[in-house]
């Protein structure tokens, strides 16, 4: 285990490949893949990364991120990412788990690898649908909205309330960083119109690369993204970033949960 | 000189077998009757005698243990695990999987009865989901059979063998019986081979293209010629591979077919029998997939009659009778729920054989 350094890199980036990604407009699914090959650049991982490629939109990301990946079952890829690290240590494994790959069908798998400490990295990508499959209820559907599997609204008295992954991970001792952040531009007034930041995108680049750091410091990493699936919610891309400013970050504040080794700090 | 013989029970031969055959890593999974294997290697770990030996990990479920199983293997290295029957059921998903991504790795699944919960007695209720491809998809399992300690100590070297070779996993199926049985063995000496893992294994891109191990093609046509390719490797290994026992079965007028803890009993009831002065012979398969077609075709074709005999209502029997081909008297004797049959129950089914299949 040794400390992992920046090294800024502008231009085309080596981890991304020329292939143009299937995301619909407006998906920050395509945002992240970028995040994530700047930082396999500038921290000089790209050749001994491997992406566990999970069940949900991100499965296709072998075609992107140009490092060895191996493509896991609906909600195993902590599972599959502990197997390896554990034969090849020296490797730096992440995975770009959905909502309902992460939280719902592979809840067991994420939880224990927090808990054995396992040196990972996952992102979760927060858009509270299952997204692939064409928009049913995730655990983190929030109260009251439309999906094809809750059309009269998701009821809490049903199916349970929205189930917070960030919190329960900060809870598991063996996780030793747990960040929420999001890939979700944010509106600003104007006089001159609709104006965005790109904030969020500037601080969660920063969380991608201390989420491998802690890695290589033998961690596990978790970081989870918030993020919009308009076609799904059945809004246009602006209305989708304004719904995630007024509902999805109430139910899930932006924040660090935790950070063992402290490297937000540094 | 021969090796030192030792006092073992079928699940403590395959750990010792497997560490012998140059294991790396080990997920494991509790589940009776199967858990001495893994008690057996976690008492190992760390022995310096098997410096090879690097991972030990027990798991939170069957599902994780088959994952971490896959995540290893993608590393390259010699990985198993074992389990019983409701687990080898949870583990089809991830079989499945790595049938499609080409992984070499070993199983063992240590049959108890079924269905459901069943109870800890020895079944051979598994054949099916063991050689016909339990999982979802197009693609089969090696399956090896042992019928006594000694064969539990010696079939992990074919099967990593077998599993580098053709990449794919390997299944070693067991019963109740072999893995509780305590039999004397020995264990010749043996170096594991290397395999050459540098065109697939996931090591890191360095210095070369990335490898993509995935079982996924969403364009058709691809994902044909995919199967298509895993297809004509099974050919490979129906053609190479099959393994089976073949015991006085040369001037036999009643061949009984069995595999496991069934053809050990047969084996007996075919001493017995050939004391009195009756022909009887035994076929044993030995890999169950691929099964030993050509050789069963043959002795039929010696105009020998055949009595199948499982621990389940009838799994490989359709393999025989689709072997025999037609006209050639094939019975059956099943026993289940952990029940084994007697000698004397075999030998009145050999000296009143009824034809189930013509």
């Amino acid at each position: 285990m040794s400390e992992l350094n920046l090294k800024k890199k502008t231009g085309k980036l080596e981890s991304l490949t020329d292939m143009p990604t299937h995301y619909c407009a407006g998906c920050e699914h395509g945002t992240l893949t970028r995040l994530i090959a700047s930082a396999m650049d500038e921290l000089g991982i790209r050749e001994r990364a491997v992406m566990i490629d999970s069940v949900g939109c991100s499965v296709l990301a072998y075609n992107y991120l140009n490092c060895d990946h191996i493509v896991a079952a609906h909600g195993r890829a902590p599972a599959v990412a502990g197997g390896l690290k554990r034969v090849r240590p020296d490797l730096m494994i992440f995975t770009v788990q959905g909502d309902g790959d992460a939280v719902a069908i592979g809840l067991a798998e994420l939880i224990y690898a927090a808990k054995r400490s396992t040196p990972i990295t996952v992102f979760l990508v927060n858009n509270g649908i299952y997204g692939m499959t064409g928009g049913q209820m995730a655990p983190t559907t929030l109260e009251g909205q439309v999906t094809t599997t809750t059309p009269y609204g998701r009821d809490p008295a049903l199916t349970g309330t929205e189930l917070d992954a960030s919190k329960l991970l900060a809870g598991i001792d063996g996780a030793a960083y747990v960040r929420r952040a999001s890939l979700v531009v944010t509106e600003l007034a104007s006089q001159r119109g609709t104006v965005y930041t790109i904030k969020n995108l500037l601080d969660a680049k920063k969380w991608v690369e201390n989420a491998f750091k802690v890695q290589a410091l033998g961690g596990f990493a978790f970081v989870e993204l918030l993020s919009t699936c308009s076609v799904n919610w059945k809004m246009s891309v602006l209305e989708a970033k304004r719904f995630v400013q007024e509902h999805t970050i109430k139910k899930f504040p932006l924040g660090l949960y935790k950070d063992t080794f402290g490297v937000e700090k540094k | 000189m021969s090796a030192p013989r030792v006092y073992l029970k079928g699940n403590e031969a395959l750990a010792y077998g497997a560490l012998e055959a140059g294991l790396n890593a080990y997920f494991a999974y509790p589940i009776t009757p199967s858990s001495e294997a893994p008690e057996t290697l976690a008492k190992e770990f760390g022995n310096k005698k098997y410096p090879e030996f690097k991972i030990f990990l027990q798991s939170a479920s069957e599902l994780e243990a088959i994952y971490m199983v896959l995540g290893a293997a993608a590393g390259g290295v010699r990985v198993m695990t074992a389990t019983s029957s409701p687990g080898f059921s949870l583990k089809q998903e991830g079989l499945s999987y790595a049938a499609g991504m080409e992984l070499p790795f070993l199983v063992a699944d240590i049959c108890r009865a079924g269905p459901g919960l069943g109870n800890l007695g020895p079944e051979q209720s598994d054949y099916f989901q063991s050689t016909k491809g339990g999982g979802h998809g197009s693609y089969r399992l090696i399956v090896l059979a042992p019928d006594s300690v000694q064969e539990m100590v010696l079939f992990p070297r074919i099967a990593f063998d077998l599993a580098f070779k053709y990449r794919n996993p390997v299944l070693i199926l067991g019963d109740a019986f072999i893995g509780q049985l305590k039999e004397d063995v020995e264990f010749p000496e043996f170096t594991p081979p290397e395999y050459d893992i540098s065109s697939w294994a996931i090591t890191g891109a360095k210095g070369r293209e990335p490898h993509i191990l995935n079982s996924l093609e969403l364009d058709y046509q691809k994902h044909y010629q995919h199967i298509s390719r895993i297809y004509e490797k099974y050919k490979q290994v129906e053609a190479n591979e099959v393994r089976f026992e073949d015991y006085l079965t040369e001037d036999a007028e009643t061949v009984i077919v069995a595999f496991g803890i069934s053809a050990r009993i047969a084996k007996g009831v075919v001493n017995r029998l050939r004391g009195k002065g009756l022909k009887v012979g035994l076929f044993r398969p030995i890999t169950l997939w691929p099964f030993p077609r050509d050789a069963l075709r043959k002795l039929a074709s010696q105009g020998k009659r055949f009595l199948v005999v499982e621990l389940n209502t009838g799994q490989m029997v359709e393999d025989v009778i689709l072997s025999v081909g037609k006209g050639v008297t094939v019975d059956f004797l099943g026993k289940w729920g952990g029940v084994v049959p007697t000698e004397g129950e075999i030998e009145n089914k050999v000296r009143g054989l009824e034809v189930v299949a013509v």
